[in-house]
């Protein structure tokens, strides 16, 4: 191994990350279900982050002349108990779903990564109890927590936040600790030890940007779930509440006039299963193509040492 | 060699089990205000006329709140070792009481959704294999892709509009005991049966199908072909019996998953099983009984997942050797 001392200095770091979106990019490029899933994300986006400002009507202006009625020119998808526009409700309720679900991600991993990079860092018996407890929360049905969380604390968006987070944290730990275990004893890695460089810095320059792939996929496979809990939660009445429009308390409300006003069951409906749909195409694409644990038996790559 | 294996992993779950019960125990501490008061189900009002001073010097008793923390923790486990997860202040019976009476409801709508979940999954999840990229292929394909990005709950608000508001054929809410009226049992099981049930089937068609296409790569397959058996000796004797291997597996973990969904499922149909009791403790504000059945559902599944293990291990005696 004279030739890894002899070798020149690391890769410059930011190159990983950008290989790990290039690769993304890639994918989507050449996989058909990727790529409606991500047409559907950015249309999403889009409506999610201008759609209140174009929304067709005010979301909670009532108008009693047009209660209950099924979808018009006017209110495309009909309109409530108070007569407030279905359609603009719903695009409100884009916004406020992935709001919730970006952030219980978001924290599920700042919170994950640094665990999972610091219990692989340092092994032995830190690393065995930080994973025992990552494995028992892990064992907690995800949903079942949550309620319970949320339940105690009382219902709000951080609230939420947590909950949900709560429970993919362990998903995440673990992840990069196999990230780091896998990449600690790589040549570049001590190459990069043995030039000064902190622990911290080896980690987010040159460990975190190899383990990005499995963690995109994680992330991308998170969404559904996050935005299934908020629904579920609100649905029960223990998550967001009036005025915060969500889809899941839309739907609570619209059991009460299944009979006479349908429309309000099936059109947040509809709207959660495409948004989620969007993150299931493009997640299972990825994951078929960035995680090797999918690859199958048929493309067992060999790996050159970076 | 099992019952070794068996041992062994019991013994493993044991810092999970610990765990698990620590974060249960934490939940109540996150709830602000006076945790006496808490417990006892007070919700605003007067102090004074709805809790007495004995019943309420009693509940700071047993609680300990001015111990350490640890201390309260230990002291709690112990009587939950005991079965004792205290009283329910709605009802005033024990906890276990209340949970062990709701089980039976909750254990039937499990099996009928694992069952009807099976009956589609497994020949669909097959057929789509061994008939790769056919019109089977593609229904198994559309089947899993609905149950992965619809709702559970959604999926059963339509039927509840289709089966109960359009055609009524199905009740809508509540439940039948089996024992009393079975008809009635099964009527009341259908909807959130069907409803489970097909969000089960998608994750395990889709779990076959990879399996089973995987299984009809390897040697052995090859071998069995070379050897000259029918096509459908290799699929159902050789193939299947190694992939149900692994689908139990899933099954067993999924179980998890089961248990999640079946809260929204359960208050929705107003089925009356251990879900629903959490549903309602919760609005009721009574956090004995919260706290009694995530502590309840979290050991179930625990034990679910670790019954899978066992028969996995006991469907491939590799894994009891490693």
């Amino acid at each position: 191994m004279s030739e890894a001392v002899a070798a020149p200095l690391p890769p410059p770091p930011a190159n990983a990350y950008v290989a790990a979106l290039r690769t993304v990019r890639e994918v989507i490029a050449n996989d058909r279900k990727a790529q409606i899933g991500a047409w559907i994300l950015v249309g999403s986006i889009v409506v999610a982050v201008i759609g209140p400002y174009v929304a067709p009507h005010d979301v909670e202006l009532p108008n009693t002349d047009i209660r209950l009625t099924g979808p018009t020119l006017s209110n495309i998808m009909g309109t409530d108990h108070l007569g407030r526009d279905l359609f603009s409700r719903i695009i409100s309720g884009l916004t406020v779903s992935l709001q919730v679900a970006a952030g219980a991600v978001l924290i599920a991993v700042i919170v994950g990564v640094p665990i999972g990079a610091y219990s692989g860092y340092k092994g032995g018996w830190i690393d065995s109890v930080i994973m025992r407890i990552m494995d028992a929360v892990i064992a907690m049905p995800g949903r079942l927590l949550a309620i319970a969380l949320v339940a105690a604390i009382g219902p709000s968006v951080g609230a939420l936040w947590f909950a949900i987070s709560f429970g993919s944290v362990p998903r995440y730990a673990r992840l990069i600790r196999g990230g780091v275990l896998a990449q600690k004893e790589r040549e570049y890695v001590e190459a990069a030890r043995s030039i000064g460089e902190s622990p911290g810095s080896t980690l987010l320059r040159y460990v975190l940007p190899n383990a990005m792939a499995p963690v995109i996929v994680q992330i991308t496979l998170n969404f559904p779930s996050a935005i299934t809990a908020e629904a579920s939660l609100s649905f029960l009445g223990l998550g967001l509440v009036p005025p915060t429009i969500s889809w899941g308390q839309m739907l609570s409300a619209a059991q009460q006039y299944l009979e006479v006003a349908p429309w309000l069951a099936i059109f947040p409906g509809l709207a959660l299963s495409v948004l989620i749909m969007g993150f299931v195409l493009l997640g299972d694409a990825l994951r078929d193509h960035l995680d090797p644990r999918y690859h199958g038996r048929r493309r067992a790559r060999r790996r050159t040492p970076a | 060699m099992l019952i070794r294996y068996s041992a062994r992993r019991l013994l493993e779950t044991i810092p999970t089990l610990f765990i698990i019960s620590m974060i249960v125990f934490s939940l109540v501490l996150l709830i602000p205000g006076d945790r006496v008061l808490v417990m006892l189900g007070y919700s605003g009002g007067d102090i004074a006329d709805v809790i007495s001073p004995e019943v309420y010097e009693r509940m700071r008793i047993r609680l300990g709140v001015d111990d350490p923390i640890p201390l309260q923790y230990g002291r709690w486990l112990s009587r939950a070792l005991q079965g004792d997860l205290g009283t329910s202040a709605l009802h005033a019976i024990p906890v276990l009481d209340i949970i062990l009476a709701r089980l039976p409801a909750t254990i039937y709508l499990a099996l009928s959704s694992i069952i009807l979940g099976a009956v589609i999954a497994i020949p669909l999840g097959v057929a789509a294999a061994v008939r790769q990229d056919t019109w089977v292929d593609k229904v198994a394909n559309g089947v899993v892709l609905f149950g992965l990005v619809t709702p559970g709950f959604w999926v059963a608000l339509m039927l509840v509009l289709l089966f109960g508001v359009y055609l009524g054929w199905l009740p809508t809410i509540g439940y039948a005991a089996p024992q009393d009226d079975f008809p009635e049992f099964a009527r009341h099981l259908a909807l959130p049966s069907i409803v489970l049930g097909l969000d089960f089937a998608a994750n395990v068609i889709r779990f076959i199908r990879t399996d089973f296409l995987e299984q009809m790569r390897e040697d052995y397959v090859r071998t069995a072909r070379a050897k000259g058996l029918s096509e459908r000796i290799v699929i159902w004797k050789h193939i299947f019996k190694n992939s149900m291997l692994a689908t139990v597996t899933v099954l067993g973990f999924d179980i998890s998953r089961l248990m999640g969904g079946s809260t929204v499922i359960e208050s929705l149909f107003a089925y009356p099983g251990i879900s629903f009791l959490l549903i309602q403790s919760i609005f009721n504000r009574d956090f004995a009984t919260v706290q009694g059945v995530v502590l309840f559902l979290a050991l179930m599944v625990i034990f679910m997942n670790y019954l899978a293990d066992i028969l996995y291990a006991l469907l491939n005696p590799r894994i009891r050797y490693e």
